[in-house]
């Protein structure tokens, strides 16, 4: 058996497991947005038992590494009796994980739009939910965005760790290209660039909304 | 009928009492000043008018409505009385124009030709029709509290509450804030306001109230109650009023 050497044919393996990262990140934002937000309007709810748990789901998802998260969703979830394909497992897990973060993001910039903007929909007869629908959540939302994104690079690198249970996103899949070269430091110096290349420019984004939400005006 | 009716409010914030038993009534078309030393109890007395507070005891009943619990009679009674604050409160993410078209149109259900017909009106009885597609952070203060003035009338209330509405205004946009409401009251609006521009509270207001310790101390048409004050209380505050 001759060694291969890492070249473009394994660098090509790499950028389409690159592919299953983003994936996953999409997942997560998305079913941890969705997740997310629910838990954050309960949070600010004005019902006390409805803060609390939403409270306590924030912290025990927050208490939790992200791989118990993992290991419990595919290994407690096959005992009961479901065999999950890795996506689903990863999938989910990385949504739960995701929805306990952006959950807490999102309840500190609604809590963030002065509570004089509550009263004064208040006092014009809108009910709550027109409250948040049409004073408060947009106020809340453009807040958001350079947390968001800037949580968003975070979950890009948390994926990586789906590659435990076997899901060959882009960490998973510079192992067996490790194991045909041995040429351990260039292939994860590629993988790391990868990441690298994902992650900077929504880091970038997120610092650029940041700038812009503090110099510009509130709208 | 009066328009206005408070009946042996008590309303405590913790161990606090802030209002010890108030009692007033206001005819339609009345303007009521209420003035008093910070702390006295005058903007409490005022929130609890549309709800912003929950009183501990006594009664309210405001054009029609009785306050009570029931969140859809609050929203009913809200429709009928309007209340400016002092930080303006306007919504920062919406054009002059939509601030004051969004209650009419989401609350009252009136259709957005019609809306914006009502969005003009109010405007240029404040004075702004210009500023109909500025935001907020693109006007003065005096123009943002006019707007916001704009912002409730075009609910078309019966009652209008004013707390403080002037006291983050420089005296020029000050002035420009009491015409519009000065306006107001002479076509008839019934208006309560919590103030401290005594020049303007003898002017413009039927009745003035003088808040004291969380009580009404004295209360009388406003010429006579500045002219002669009946108690030491309200003749220092009156007396350290230096316009």
């Amino acid at each position: 058996m001759t060694l291969k050497t890492f070249g473009l044919d394994q660098f090509g393996f790499l950028l389409y497991s690159l592919q299953w990262t983003i994936l996953l990140t999409v997942i997560a934002l998305i079913g941890g947005g969705l997740l997310g937000f629910a838990v954050a309007l309960a949070r600010t709810s004005q019902l006390k038992p409805v803060r609390i748990a939403a409270a306590s789901y924030i912290q025990i998802i927050q208490g939790i590494p992200v791989l118990m998260i993992l290991f419990l969703s595919y290994y407690g979830l096959s005992l009961a009796g479901f065999e999950l394909p890795p996506l689903i497992a990863a999938g989910a897990s990385m949504t739960i994980y995701a929805s306990g973060y952006l959950a807490e993001i999102w309840q500190g910039c609604i809590q963030a739009v002065p509570k004089q903007q509550w009263e004064a929909s208040e006092s014009l007869a809108m009910t709550r939910l027109q409250q948040y629908r049409y004073v408060v959540l947009p106020q809340a939302m453009r807040i958001s965005l350079p947390p968001t994104v800037g949580f968003a690079v975070q979950v890009v690198k948390n994926t990586s760790i789906t590659s435990i249970i076997g899901f060959v996103e882009l960490a998973r899949a510079g192992q067996p290209i490790n194991n045909a070269t041995f040429q351990p430091f260039r292939v994860f110096l590629a993988v790391a660039a990868l990441y690298f290349v994902v992650c900077y420019p929504l880091s970038q984004l997120s610092r650029l909304l940041e700038r812009r939400l503090h110099a510009g005006s509130n709208r | 009928m009066p328009e206005v009716i408070v009946e042996n409010v008590h309303k405590s914030f913790g161990a606090l009492e802030v209002l010890k038993g108030v009692s007033l009534s206001v005819e339609r078309g009345e303007v009521f000043a209420l003035i008093g030393r910070s702390g006295s109890g005058k903007s409490t007395l005022l929130r609890c008018m549309n709800g912003l507070e929950k009183i501990n005891s006594g009664r309210i009943e405001i054009a029609g409505h009785a306050l009570g619990e029931d969140a859809k009679a609050l929203r009913k009674l809200r429709t009928d009385v309007g209340i400016v604050f002092q930080s303006y409160n306007l919504f920062p993410h919406l054009t002059v124009g939509e601030n004051i078209m969004l209650a009419p149109r989401i609350v009252k259900d009136v259709a957005k030709a019609k809306a914006r017909e009502v969005t003009r009106e109010v405007l240029q009885l404040v004075g702004l029709s210009e500023k109909f597609e500025s935001y907020p952070d693109q006007l003065s203060g005096g123009q943002q509290q006019r707007v916001a003035i704009a912002r409730s009338l075009a609910m078309r209330p019966k009652v209008m509450l004013f707390d403080e509405v002037t006291s983050a205004l420089d005296p020029e946009l000050t002035e420009e804030v009491l015409m519009v409401m000065e306006q107001l009251a002479r076509d008839g609006m019934t208006m309560i306001l919590v103030t401290h521009e005594m020049g303007f509270a003898r002017r413009v207001a039927t009745q003035t109230i003088f808040m004291h310790k969380g009580k009404i101390w004295e209360h009388g048409p406003s010429a006579a109650l500045f002219a002669n004050p009946q108690t030491p209380e309200l003749h220092q505050f009156v007396k350290s009023d230096v316009k």
